[in-house]
Order: C-alpha cells, then structure tokens, then sequence
C-alpha cells in the first residue's frame, strides 16, 4: 500500500509526518534540527530516499542537510554559495545600490532525473546549483547577469528566490520567481533568462507594469501542463498558458486576493487551491475563518473549502511554501500554519483534519507519495 | 602541540554531534585563529558557522570569550591568554544573545 511522507519545516526544526494511504493516522518524527530554522526540505523524485534540506540561523549562518534514508539520519553538505564572479549590487529599500549578500536558502529542488542534481533558491536572490548531491555549488549566474539584476529590490521578506520550477518535458526550461523582482525562465538550461512578467499589475510600485519589480510570491505548475502556470501574487492570482509570456488574473470571486500559496490538484490540471489572507498588512484570515478556496475552472471561480477547518479566532497565515499535494489516487491536500498546525484533506479539500496543533511556525511543506 | 578546550554553543553541539566542550590539539601559536581552524578541522560541519568560509571573518552574531574577557574584536592572530593555552581555562565560542 502507498504511503505519504510530509517534510515540515519550521522556526525551529524539522518534523517527518507519515501515514499510510487512508492519510488517517500519523507518525510524527522530529524535531530534526532542533532550535534551527528550516526554511524547506525536499525529496528527490528519483530517490524518494535523497532529501534536501535548508537548515539556517541567524547566528551561526547557512547550512544544508542531506538524507539518504527518507529523512532518519541525516548529514551536512556542502554551504559555501558564493556568488559567481563580481556580485555586483541591487537596490535597497531607499532605492540605493546595496551589494549582493548571500544570507540563506529559501528553497531545494531536487532534479526530475538525477538524485545528486539539486537547485538551490536563495537571498538576495540568485539561483545555485549542485550535482554532487549538495557537496558544492555553483551559482546559475545567467539569471542575477542577465541585465535587470541591478533593478531588483527585495519584498518585506527580503529578496529571496522562493520558486523553481522544472519543466517535466524540457529539460532545458526552468521558472523561477523571486519577491521583488519578478519570475524568470529560462530556455537553455540557465545560461539565459528573460523575465516573464506580462500582464502583471502591481498598482504599488513606480511603474505598475514594468518588466521586473513585481513581488510574486509563489508559482505552481501541473506536470501534464508544463506551459501553464499559476501565481500567488502579492495581490492577485494570475495564470498563463503560454509559458509566462502573458498572465491573465484569475482572481474571480475571491474575498481577497492577496495571499502566499497556491497550488495544483495531482490529478486535475485545472483544479487550483489558494489560502486567501485579508492583506498585506493584515496577514491573517478574513473574520478569523481558515479557508481554502479551491477552483476547478482554472481560476476565476472560487469555493470556500472550512470542513474541519477552525471558522473564528484564527489569525493564523500560511506561507508561501507551506502547501503540497500528493499524487494517491484520490488526492490529498496539505498545508502548514504559523500557529503551528499542518492540515491535511485526504479528498481533495472536501474536508480537513489538523495531523498536528502546536509545532513551531510552518515555513514549509512538502509530500512525498511513496509507492 | 597544545590540547586546547573550546565550549560550543548548543546549536553548534547539535550540528557537530559533540558534547558542549571538546579538545583540540594545536601546533604552534594558539589564537582565534589556529584554534577555529583545528575546531573546523575537527567538526567540518561547523564550516562557514563560526566564521565566513572564505575570508575567516567572525560572523557578526559570534562571541569569543576567555578568563572572563571578550576576546571579539582581538585579532585572531593575537595569542589567547595563557590559561587557554595551558587547559586551565576553555575558550568560548558563544552566540550573541539577540532575541528568540
């Protein structure tokens, strides 16, 4: 029988949830990494076994963890990311030139073919890369060189490259999204990049709808629809179907539009799933109601999901990484809080149940169905 | 060669799987530096934890005390005091207390 492993990271160490194929009852592990912030924790889809780790502080800096036994043991590898060559500078909050700083990785994706090939997403944003399973890494310097570099300014969060996507067809097409520059893709396997922000309307930056500047804060591809992509935009749900030549807004008939995740059904391409959180100011649900909004028209009409889910006082927010779903034949839907509780709906988002209450603020969560 | 005694922040214990104090063996002049770089020799996950892997600069939220005094802003090529060099007294690696 399959069974589901969920990677959570969190403020202050990592938890391996697991559960057989009914998603009924959990096995908690953890915390791994205790005390150390773990920004994100991915598995190779090559070698469900292979699992990459961001494990970071603010004291004692950067370091990345790799585990060859689903997530039991675990070793440091390599965290030296220097940028390539001269790094240059971007613009500050103030609009002054400030110098690229590596500060931590906000993101791992591990290879579609390759369990020692992984990317790394991180801030100030650049893209890094490994393929000798995260001993060393270089930085994909064509995307920070491509010529808006010096334009780009961080979000609130800092200026972190929180989005990779693999393209399952083209090998060589890459996307990535970095708050607050915009998303990028590249054709080549990296050495170009243009940005692919078209149709973005950002009504609070100088320019509202300049090339770059746009503070994405997450994208989502299904794996059968590699030319369609769905953003969480700071405000704004977006989507494509030409690759991220042209965006089209696909908020509909949200209560609100601005959020952090997004993401895709396994089974339905046009099936999405957004937390909507009342404001950029505000980062917390609207009337205290956790919901899922759940489309199946690809955007633009929305269901409120709140089976299960707690319906007043939840000021809760669900960050940009903090949502997945696995690939078991009726497809569950998770999603990590800041108050500690990961949800899952083992039927698509009919109804949910907290697996656990009271862990350390979510800041990610992945699955891993495993056959 | 001089067996020094270096206490390590829990997170960096945790790291490194080693108690909260462990010896070093040092050759030559015992300093910040030649006892960060037998530390880092000796627990290779700490690389890049205590000082930048590249230029060998503390990282700023890192303390180094002994005997009682803040060696932080000393030259890490400066001898550390003799009760260090002896094992009388450890030096101290400690994360600065800076919020939660």
């Amino acid at each position: 029988m399959s069974q589901v492993r969920l990677l959570v990271g969190t403020k202050k160490g990592a938890f391996v949830l697991t559960a057989d194929g009914k998603r009924k009852d959990w096995k908690v592990s953890g915390p791994h990494f205790a005390g150390w912030e773990m920004y994100h924790l991915k598995g190779s889809p090559v070698d469900p076994n292979r699992i990459y780790a961001s494990q970071s502080s603010g004291w004692f800096g950067q370091v990345m963890q790799r585990s060859d036994d689903g997530g039991t043991t675990w070793a440091a590898v390599g965290n030296k990311f220097e940028y390539h060559g001269v790094p240059g500078t971007h613009q500050w909050y103030d609009g002054t030139a400030h110098p690229w700083e590596f500060k931590r990785v906000w993101h791992v994706e591990p290879s579609l073919t390759d369990a020692d090939t992984v990317y790394a997403g991180v801030e100030d944003a650049a893209l890094f890369k490994s393929t000798d399973a995260g001993a060393t890494w270089a930085e994909v310097s064509g995307l920070r060189k491509h010529g808006t570099g010096p334009a780009w300014q961080p979000g609130a969060g800092g200026m972190c490259l929180h989005s990779i996507i693999l393209d399952p067809v083209d090998p060589l097409r890459i996307y990535i999204a970095i708050s607050a520059a915009g998303a990028f893709r590249t054709d080549d396997g990296g050495a170009t990049w243009k940005p692919i922000n078209k149709g973005l309307y950002s009504k609070y930056i100088p320019d509202p709808t300049a090339e770059v500047g746009h503070c994405v804060h997450h994208i989502a591809m299904h794996p059968e629809r590699p030319g369609t992509l769905f953003m969480q935009k700071h405000w704004d749900v977006m989507r494509t179907d030409d690759a991220g030549d042209s965006w089209q807004k696909i908020s509909g008939d949200l209560p609100t539009d601005f959020g952090f995740v997004i993401d895709v059904h396994a089974h339905e391409p046009e099936t999405l799933y957004v937390v909507p959180i009342k404001s950029d100011s505000e980062h917390f649900p609207l009337d205290g109601k956790l919901q899922v909004f759940r489309s199946r028209a690809g955007g633009n009409e929305w269901e409120p999901l709140t089976k299960g889910l707690p319906q007043s006082n939840c000021y809760v927010n669900v960050l940009r990484d903090a949502m997945t779903v696995d690939r078991m034949d009726e497809c569950g839907v998770y999603f990590g809080t800041t108050g500690g509780q990961v949800y899952c709906s083992p039927d698509g988002g009919d109804s949910w149940e907290a697996i656990v209450h009271d862990l350390p603020a979510v800041l990610s969560v992945e699955v891993q169905t495993i056959a | 060669m001089a067996t020094i005694r270096v206490e390590l922040p829990a997170s960096l214990c945790l790291l490194a799987s080693v108690p909260h104090e462990i010896a070093v063996e040092v050759a030559g002049a015992v300093t910040q530096r030649s006892v960060l770089d037998a530390v880092e020799a000796a627990c290779p996950q700490l690389l890049g934890t205590i000082r930048d892997q590249t230029t060998k600069v503390r990282r700023p939220f890192i303390r180094f005390f002994a005997c009682e005094e803040d060696l932080s802003h000393e030259s890490p090529d400066e001898v550390l005091p003799e009760a260090v060099v002896s094992g009388r007294a450890a030096f101290l690696v400690i994360g600065a207390i800076a919020g939660g």
